[in-house]
């Protein structure tokens, strides 16, 4: 929780009776401050869960309110990728809770590579969200008035988008991208005069980023399974005024639960840093820079965007060189981490929230994505 | 730290008597704005909370003055009097101004932050008996969380003063005038004030409140010493405790809501704009779940301070102890409940409305339960009229008309006649300025030689009371009046009939603002000349008062041995320091500890 008093002389001539350099002068036991951190983070939790509460309420009353929208907009999103990410994000909360064990137990060297580990199941589970994310870029589904969906933003008449087909799409995006024709029969909906206005349109990227349905032949989808049953644009009636709520809802919880996801990451690290030995710390950071910069590579490809390609490609060549200038540190390095069954109450803290960030994305998954 | 158990004597200063307090610990800046030392960052608080009230107060002034006599096209007999409409359109957009930023200042930079954050961060620790609270850096991170949402406002007010006086415009809009409640569609759609800074800011504001209410609880649950058992808590730490239930539980509500509020107004998500397919009394919902709590955070603490107060200056113990304390806890609980009020006349059903108004009428019992315990704590007390103790009798005085006027407005169908009127107006005035600052101000003149060491002047804090008292009444009083007559809230000018009451209103602002600079001469005047204060000035027996003033820097060298709060037998006045010692306890050590006196 704390390390105001790192420094074991200071304390110790402080404190006549205890040598115990992370306990804090206004505690009078170890185990007094650790149930306090404990206290504290479960209060604070309380107060994540009623920010999130906010959002799930104003879900129930779209939900209420506007049932075919939902039933309509949901399958704009993949369940097989929310699916994956859902089992990456409980296997994470595995590795932690593995993590939190191995502190109690002293098992140094586990208890880095479950931190790791973690760290790694949050990355994949950014990426995963990114590239539905990057889905929806490409086919204009922004929250709020950017949405294809939306009156202010194509004019009067809002396009009819079979959004069922979306979800194949999404599965293929790249190579949707790249040219290759649709392998499911193709029938046009709609005519030219329809086509959502492309925000894009003019600008050096528009042939990278142009919406794939909005060719000039009118828009282009595949044919649902004939055995499902599902609702089409008009049977929406006047709610289809109302469908970009649901990407507005969509957008606000996946994306206060991937600022979670993120903060969490950065608090992971932090405990990764203190549980190896500290000649090995800016090894670690070596390799966390490197790990930040093919992120922003691999971002840089999907959306496509050169200047992240660009600009990830440098800051994974410093984090190398700055890995490979510690390594060698790193490896002679007989020092130990800060935890252990004596004190480790910053992991547990840490694998609390963590833990929570799992459970929230436990409900959000089949709320948005499971809607029937 | 600085002496071992057993040689010092309990109560005493010792070796602090030489000079190291709190305020002598560490010098320069950097020693204050990086300290983690409870007292100091309550200290650091109460200058940028104060400068905050000074704000909204002159905000205050300058609206009283706007109404004295609005710009009107014809005077009462129905000729003209040359004034344009532009003329009017733009004294109206002022007026609107100054309102919305009167109340986001009072309510989300002074009222909330007040007593929790000054007097709990200064007092409840020591109170306690502890050293600190339970997270000093968390501590610290919400005094610096406070100073970034304030520069929001800070923003704000620059993004105005600049557009009215050189027309220059700072990006986002300026000024504010959605009223502090930010209500939609308007804030999203229609205003032209800087809306997403003020939501930002009040977001931020709130994780400021949030983190203090982890470390109130956090501190009251793990940082009991020995002996302090939960019913020999005072009822301050009560008072605080059951406002740090609220502000965790709550505040994030408004965090989210706030959130949306931006998304809405950037992107236009739609989730509170019909024109979008959104829902204007969701957000109404969202917004008083959070804020009608929110006026138990800031009347709950009040009534803490009362209780203290009313003791020590009653020679007696307090009556009833058992029923405050749970009735602290009764309205942190019941504040959760009773949002719906506010939307009486925003289309919530017939049942609601119902439902919610009776529950309103549920939060008078453990309100009147504090009122009626209190007078009887009075009751054959030895009342000693010192300028706190004026404070907290005004308090019981307005505190009782603002909250049965409160019952007028719970009643459905006199809400819907008295609803945007300046009734409202006058009861929730009467109730967080009449209750809370009334009881702000008694807290600081309680603890104030505990906090600087320095007595305060009883003459000129009684002549300032005299005119806060009156010049408080004089202004709101009339307001009543012309609510119940008809007068709308908000409205920048006024038909010719309530020109008495607002007139009296005015000038009753003029006196209460006169009162309150008197206030803080008292205070500055006291900080330069005071005369030094004893350990102990007032005779009370909470723990704070066993540690030197200023205390110092650890509070205790040992922990104080605890008994009842209230039981001030053994107290007695010692003309030589000023001061009260008490035999019974001042001169034993610690090695031959007494079983501590309660009864």
């Amino acid at each position: 929780m704390s390390h105001a008093a790192t420094n074991p002389t200071v304390v110790a001539a402080h404190n006549g009776h205890h040598h115990d350099p992370h306990l804090a002068h206004h505690f009078e036991t170890p185990e007094q401050q650790y149930q306090s951190g404990k206290l504290g983070m479960w209060v604070f939790l309380a107060t994540e869960i009623l920010m999130f509460g906010g959002l799930f309420c104003a879900y129930s009353v779209y939900r209420h309110n506007h049932p075919e929208v939902f039933e309509f907009a949901h399958k704009a999103l993949d369940p097989v990728l929310g699916g994956i990410n859902t089992v990456v994000l409980i296997t994470s909360s595995l590795t932690m809770a593995w993590g939190v064990r191995a502190a109690q137990l002293g098992q140094k060297r586990l208890l880095i590579w479950c931190l790791a580990l973690t760290i790694i199941g949050g990355a994949g589970f950014m990426a995963i969200k990114s590239i539905e994310y990057n889905t929806k870029w490409k086919h204009n589904l922004f929250p709020g008035s950017y949405n294809v969906y939306s009156k202010t933003f194509t004019g009067e008449e809002t396009p009819p988008l079979d959004l069922a087909a979306l979800n194949s799409e999404g599965h293929h995006a790249p190579a949707h991208e790249a040219g290759e024709a649709a392998p499911h029969p193709v029938k046009t909906i709609y005519d030219t005069r329809l086509v959502p206005h492309d925000p894009n349109a003019g600008t050096p990227d528009e042939a990278k980023i142009k919406p794939s349905f909005a060719t000039s032949t009118g828009m282009v989808t595949q044919a649902p399974p004939a055995a499902e049953e599902h609702l089409i644009y008009t049977d929406l009636g006047r709610d289809r005024h109302h469908v970009t709520v649901f990407f507005s809802i969509y957008f606000l919880m996946t994306g206060l639960h991937g600022i979670h996801v993120l903060v969490g990451m950065s608090l992971i690290y932090w405990l990764l840093r203190r549980a190896i030995a500290s000649q090995a710390r800016f090894f670690a950071d070596g390799l966390a820079v490197t790990g930040t910069g093919l992120f922003f590579v691999y971002l840089g490809w999907l959306i496509p965007l050169t200047f992240l390609l660009i600009g990830g490609a440098i800051v994974a060549a410093i984090g190398i060189v700055i890995a490979l200038m510690f390594a060698g540190r790193a490896l002679r390095a007989t020092g130990e981490g800060e935890f252990d069954p004596t004190y480790f109450t910053p992991v547990d803290l840490v694998g609390l929230y963590w833990h929570l960030v799992d459970l929230i994305w436990i409900f959000l998954f089949p709320l948005l994505y499971l809607i029937r | 730290m600085t002496a071992h158990a057993g040689t010092l004597p309990i109560g005493q200063a010792g070796d602090h008597e030489h000079g190291d307090n709190y305020l002598t610990h560490g010098r320069g800046i950097k020693s204050w704005l990086f300290t983690l030392d409870h007292k100091r960052i309550g200290i650091m608080y109460m200058i940028l909370v104060c400068a905050n009230f000074l704000l909204g107060g002159i905000f205050a002034i300058a609206l009283r003055t706007m109404l004295w006599s609005p710009l009107r096209m014809f005077d009462a007999n129905g000729n003209p009097t040359g004034v344009t409409q532009e003329q009017i359109n733009a004294s109206h957009n002022l007026y609107n101004h100054f309102f919305t930023l009167h109340g986001a200042v009072m309510v989300f930079l002074f009222i909330i932050p007040s007593i929790p954050a000054i007097l709990g961060n200064f007092v409840l620790p020591m109170q306690l008996g502890a050293k600190d609270v339970a997270f000093p850096r968390l501590n610290l991170l919400s005094f610096w969380i406070y100073m970034i949402g304030a520069v929001f406002f800070v923003y704000i007010l620059l993004s105005g003063v600049l557009h009215a006086a050189f027309g220059i415009s700072l990006p986002g809009g300026w000024g504010l005038d959605t009223g502090w409640t930010f209500y939609t569609p308007y804030s999203t759609a229609r205003a032209q004030g800087a809306v997403v800074a003020a939501t930002l800011g009040a977001f931020i504001l709130g994780f400021s409140s949030i983190l203090t209410g982890v470390n109130f609880i956090a501190t009251v649950h793990m940082l009991r010493p020995k002996g302090m058992t939960w019913f020999r808590m005072p009822l301050f730490i009560w008072a605080i405790y059951s406002t740090a239930i609220i502000q965790i539980l709550a505040t994030p509500v408004l965090a989210i809501t706030l959130l949306l509020l931006v998304a809405e107004r950037t992107l236009g998500v739609g989730i509170f704009d019909p024109a979008l397919g959104g829902d204007p009394v969701l957000y109404q919902h969202f917004f008083w779940f959070y804020s009608h709590p929110a006026v138990y955070i800031m009347i709950l603490p009040a009534m803490g301070v009362i209780s203290d107060v009313i003791v020590a200056f009653s020679r007696k113990h307090v009556f009833g102890y058992n029923f405050i304390a749970f009735s602290s806890i009764a309205i942190a609980l019941l504040s959760f409940i009773v949002w719906g009020h506010h939307l009486f006349v925003s289309g919530q059903s017939a049942l609601a409305n119902a439902i919610f108004s009776m529950l309103t009428f549920s939060v008078a019992i453990p309100s009147a339960i504090k009122v009626f315990n209190w007078i009887s704590t009075l009751y054959k007390g030895d009342v000693r009229l010192k300028t706190p103790m004026l404070y907290a009798l005004g308090f019981i005085f307005l505190f009782t008309l603002g909250g049965l006027t409160g019952l007028f407005l719970g009643a459905l169908s006199v809400d819907i006649y008295l609803t945007d009127t300046y009734f409202i107006i006058a009861h929730f005035h009467y109730v967080m300025m009449g209750s809370t600052l009334f009881a702000f101000i008694a807290g600081m003149y309680y603890w104030w030689p505990k906090m600087f060491g320095k007595m305060t002047n009883e003459t000129l804090g009684k002549i300032a009371f005299c005119f806060v008292f009156f010049g408080f009444n004089l202004t709101f009083f009339p307001q009543f009046v012309m609510g119940a007559r008809g007068m709308p809230r908000r409205y920048a000018s006024y038909p010719i009939k309530f020109v008495t009451e607002h007139h009296l209103s005015t000038t009753g602002a003029y006196t209460l603002g006169f009162g309150l600079v008197l206030v803080g001469i008292d205070w500055m005047y006291s900080l330069k000349r005071g005369k030094k204060a004893p350990e102990n000035p007032w005779g009370a027996n909470t723990l704070e008062w066993r540690c030197s003033s200023p205390p110092p820097h650890d509070n205790f060298a040992t922990t104080p041995l605890v008994g009842d709060p209230y039981d001030l037998h053994g107290w007695v006045y010692d003309p030589a320091t000023n001061g009260w010692v008490n035999p019974e306890l001042g001169h034993r050590s610690s090695d031959s500890p007494s079983a501590p006196s309660h009864h």
